[in-house]
C-alpha cells in the first residue's frame, strides 16, 4: 500500500516543463516576414513598389528634365538616346513625366488610403464592438456609400468640391471608407467574443484600452492587405480621374492624364501612351502581388 | 459562521431568446435560477454541474462581465449589482478571474511581460520600474522564471500559459479569485501541479476561490465547500467531507456515482440516469431534477423545493428532507 501511496504523490507545483533558454522571444510579426520572404511573387511585387518609391522619392536626380519643360520643336520626338521614352505633343520629356509621375501617383495612393483606413477602421470598431444601434447606424451609412458605383461617387464628390488632385484624392478616400469599415467591423466582431478581451474586462480595463491595445492590433492583419490592394486601386481611380479631366490639372505630369492628352496621338505617337500605360500598370502589379502574398503570409490558413 | 467575504442571494439570469423576422423576445433561458450561497475568507467553494448548468455564467456574474436579472451579490458588504459600470471596474482589482482556455484567454500579440503589466498599468502603478519588479516577482511565484517575460503566448505549453494566466489574477493583489475551470483544459499530469499552485498560492496569500469545474475528483481536491448545480438551481452545497461521503441529493449521489475509483475489487452501485438534461429554455415545473430522479415522489413535479439546511452547515434542495407534503 505505501508503495501505490508514493507513486500516486502529486507532482510538485514547479513548471513542468522548462523552454530552452537560448531560443529567442518570436514576436508574431517575425513569423510574417519568415513567411512573407518565401513568396517569390510578393517579393517580386514588393520589389516594384519599392523601385516606384525609389523613383518618387529622388525623381529630381533621376528626371534628365523638368516636368513642364517644353519645347515645341522637338513635339512627338521618339525614343532616343537624348529622350528615352521619346516627347509628347509639346515636346516635354516623357521619361521625365513617368518619373515624376510616381510621385502624383503614390502620393495620391498612400494618402487617399490612409484617410479611409484611419476613418474606415475607426467607425468599424465602434460599429462591432458596441453593436446595437451604433452599429445599425454606421452600418446603413456604409451601405448608402457602397450603392454608388464607386467611379460616379467620386466623380459627384469632385463635382461639388472642383476639379483638383486634392480633390480627387479626397474623393477617392470617402469613396474606400465603407470598404475599410466594413473589413474592420467583421474582424471586430469575431476579435471581440475571444476570451482575451473577456479577460481584459475582468482585469478592469477601460473599454478604450481595450480597443486601442487589445482589439485593434487583432484585427490588423486584414487592414494591411486591404490597405496594400487599395493602393493599387486608388492609383487607377487617380489615373481614371485624371483621364477624365476630373483630378491633376495641367501641367501636372499625372499618368492618367497624360493618357487623356495623348490619345489623340496614339497612331502618330504610341510612346505618348504607351510609357504612362506601363508604369500605372507596373505600379499596381506591384500593390497587388504585394498585398495577395501579406495575405498569404498573415493567415496561413487561408492559403490551403 | 465566520466572515463572508462574498454573499450572493436569489441570484439570476435570464437569456432572452429573440426570434421572427422582427427579432421579438419569444422565449428565455433561465440560465442561473435564483441561487444563493456565502463563500467565507480564506476558503475555497468548489461549484461543480454538467455543462450549461449556469456554473460559469454565476461566476462570470460576480464581476459583471454578465448583468445579473436578479439578485444581490455583496461583496464584502457592498452590493456589487448596484454599483455604476466605473464603480465595478475599479472593484475589479478586488475580485479577479482565471480562465479556462489559456490558449483563448491571452492576447497572442502581447508579450508575457505586457500581459502581466497591463492590470498593474490599469489599476494605477505608475512607476514602469515598480511594474518590472513586480512582473519578475509574479513569474516567480506561480513557478516561472524571469527570462520568460519578453516571450509570446504560443511559445508556452498549456501548462505554463495558465501560470501567466494565474498570475496575471494575482498581479493586483485581489481578495477573491473567481477560477473557471481552470484546469479542465490541461493534460491530467498538468492539473495536479497547477491545483497544488493554486493551493500554495492560497495559503501564502490568504486568498478566497470560488473554483468552478465539473471534474468532481478535482473539486473533492481543492475545495472547503462543495455546491452542486443543476439547471441553473443549486441543488445540494456541503463541506467537501460531508457532501462526498454522505450526499443528500439524489443527483449528487448520482454524480458521484459516476467517479471511477482506481481500485479494481471494489464494486459499486452505479446510478445511471434516464434521458437528457432538460432544456434551460423550457425547464420542468416543480423540481428540475424531478424528471429523471430514481427517487421522485408526487410533489417533485409541481412544487419547487426549498434550498434549505438539511444538517448543520449541509444545505439541499429536495423533497426527501422537507416537512411532509
Amino acid at each position: 500500500m505505501a508503495e501505490i501511496a508514493e507513486q500516486t504523490q502529486l507532482p510538485p507545483s514547479g513548471p513542468e516543463m522548462n523552454i530552452q533558454q537560448e531560443d529567442k522571444a518570436v514576436s508574431p510579426w517575425v513569423d510574417v516576414w519568415r513567411r512573407f520572404r518565401k513568396n517569390k511573387a510578393a517579393l517580386f511585387g514588393a520589389a516594384l513598389v519599392s523601385f516606384f518609391i525609389l523613383l518618387a522619392i529622388f525623381a529630381d536626380l533621376i528626371a534628365p528634365y523638368g516636368f513642364k519643360e517644353t519645347a515645341l520643336s522637338n513635339k512627338h520626338l521618339p525614343p532616343s538616346s537624348d529622350h528615352w521614352f521619346g516627347t509628347d505633343e509639346f515636346g516635354r520629356d516623357i521619361f521625365s513625366r513617368v518619373v515624376y509621375g510616381a510621385r502624383i501617383s503614390l502620393w495620391v495612393g498612400f494618402i487617399s488610403v490612409a484617410g479611409s483606413v484611419v476613418v474606415g477602421s475607426s467607425l468599424g470598431i465602434i460599429a462591432g464592438y458596441y453593436g446595437r444601434w451604433v452599429d445599425a447606424l454606421i452600418s446603413r451609412l456604409f451601405d448608402i456609400l457602397l450603392a454608388f458605383p464607386s467611379i460616379l461617387l467620386a466623380i459627384a464628390v469632385v463635382a461639388m468640391l472642383g476639379p483638383s488632385l486634392r480633390n480627387a484624392l479626397i474623393a477617392i478616400a470617402i469613396i474606400n471608407v465603407p470598404t475599410f469599415g466594413r473589413l474592420v467591423r467583421s474582424k471586430v466582431l469575431t476579435v471581440k467574443e475571444e476570451e482575451y478581451i473577456t479577460a481584459a474586462k475582468a482585469i478592469g480595463m477601460k473599454d478604450s484600452r481595450i480597443l486601442l491595445h487589445h482589439v485593434l492590433p487583432n484585427s490588423l492583419a486584414p487592414i494591411i492587405v486591404q490597405g496594400t490592394l487599395a493602393i493599387a486601386t486608388a492609383i487607377i481611380e487617380a489615373a481614371a480621374l485624371g483621364f477624365l479631366g476630373m483630378g491633376a490639372q495641367p501641367p501636372t505630369p499625372e499618368w492618367g492624364k497624360m493618357l487623356a492628352d495623348s490619345k489623340d496621338f496614339i497612331m502618330q505617337a504610341p510612346w505618348t501612351v504607351f510609357f504612362p500605360g506601363i508604369a500605372i500598370m507596373l505600379t499596381v502589379l506591384g500593390f497587388n502581388l504585394m498585398g495577395d502574398g501579406l495575405r498569404d503570409a498573415l493567415d496561413p490558413r487561408m492559403k490551403n | 459562521m465566520t466572515e463572508a467575504l462574498l454573499e450572493v442571494k436569489h441570484l439570476k439570469k435570464v437569456f432572452p431568446i429573440h426570434g421572427g423576422l422582427f427579432g421579438r423576445r419569444v422565449g428565455e433561458v433561465k440560465a442561473v435560477d435564483d441561487i444563493s450561497f456565502y463563500i467565507k475568507k480564506g476558503e475555497t467553494l468548489g461549484l461543480v454541474g454538467e455543462s450549461g448548468c449556469g456554473k460559469s455564467t454565476t461566476g462570470r456574474m460576480l464581476l459583471r462581465l454578465l448583468e445579473p436579472t436578479e439578485g444581490t451579490i455583496r461583496f464584502e458588504g457592498q452590493d456589487l449589482t448596484k454599483l455604476s459600470r466605473e464603480e465595478m471596474r475599479k472593484m475589479r482589482k478586488e475580485i479577479q478571474m482565471v480562465f479556462q482556455d489559456p490558449f483563448a484567454s491571452l492576447n497572442p500579440r502581447h508579450t508575457v511581460e505586457k500581459i502581466l503589466e497591463e492590470p498593474l498599468i490599469v489599476h494605477g502603478l505608475k512607476s514602469k520600474t515598480e511594474r518590472k519588479k513586480r512582473v519578475q516577482e509574479l513569474l516567480e511565484i506561480v513557478g516561472l522564471s524571469s527570462w520568460h517575460a519578453n516571450r509570446y503566448p504560443h511559445q508556452f505549453s498549456g501548462g505554463q500559459r495558465q501560470r501567466i494566466g494565474i498570475a496575471r489574477a494575482l498581479a493586483v493583489h485581489p481578495k477573491l479569485i473567481v477560477a473557471d475551470e481552470p484546469v479542465s483544459a490541461l493534460d491530467v499530469s498538468i492539473q495536479a501541479q497547477v491545483l497544488n499552485l493554486l493551493q500554495d498560492l492560497q495559503k501564502e496569500f490568504g486568498l478566497t476561490y470560488l473554483f468552478i469545474a465539473h471534474d468532481l475528483g478535482v473539486v473533492r481536491h481543492i475545495s472547503d465547500r462543495v455546491g452542486v448545480m443543476y439547471l441553473g438551481q443549486m441543488m445540494e452545497l456541503a463541506d467537501s467531507e460531508a457532501l462526498y461521503d454522505s450526499p443528500k441529493h439524489p443527483y449528487t449521489e448520482a454524480l458521484l456515482s459516476a467517479v471511477p475509483v482506481p481500485d479494481v475489487d471494489i464494486k459499486k452501485e452505479r446510478i445511471v440516469l434516464k434521458g437528457d438534461v432538460p432544456s434551460p429554455a423550457n425547464p420542468p415545473a416543480g423540481c428540475p431534477f424531478h424528471l429523471r430522479c430514481p427517487k421522485v415522489m408526487e410533489a417533485c413535479a409541481s412544487i419547487r423545493p426549498a434550498f434549505r439546511e438539511v444538517e448543520p452547515g449541509h444545505y439541499a434542495a429536495c423533497h426527501l428532507y422537507g416537512e411532509q407534503l
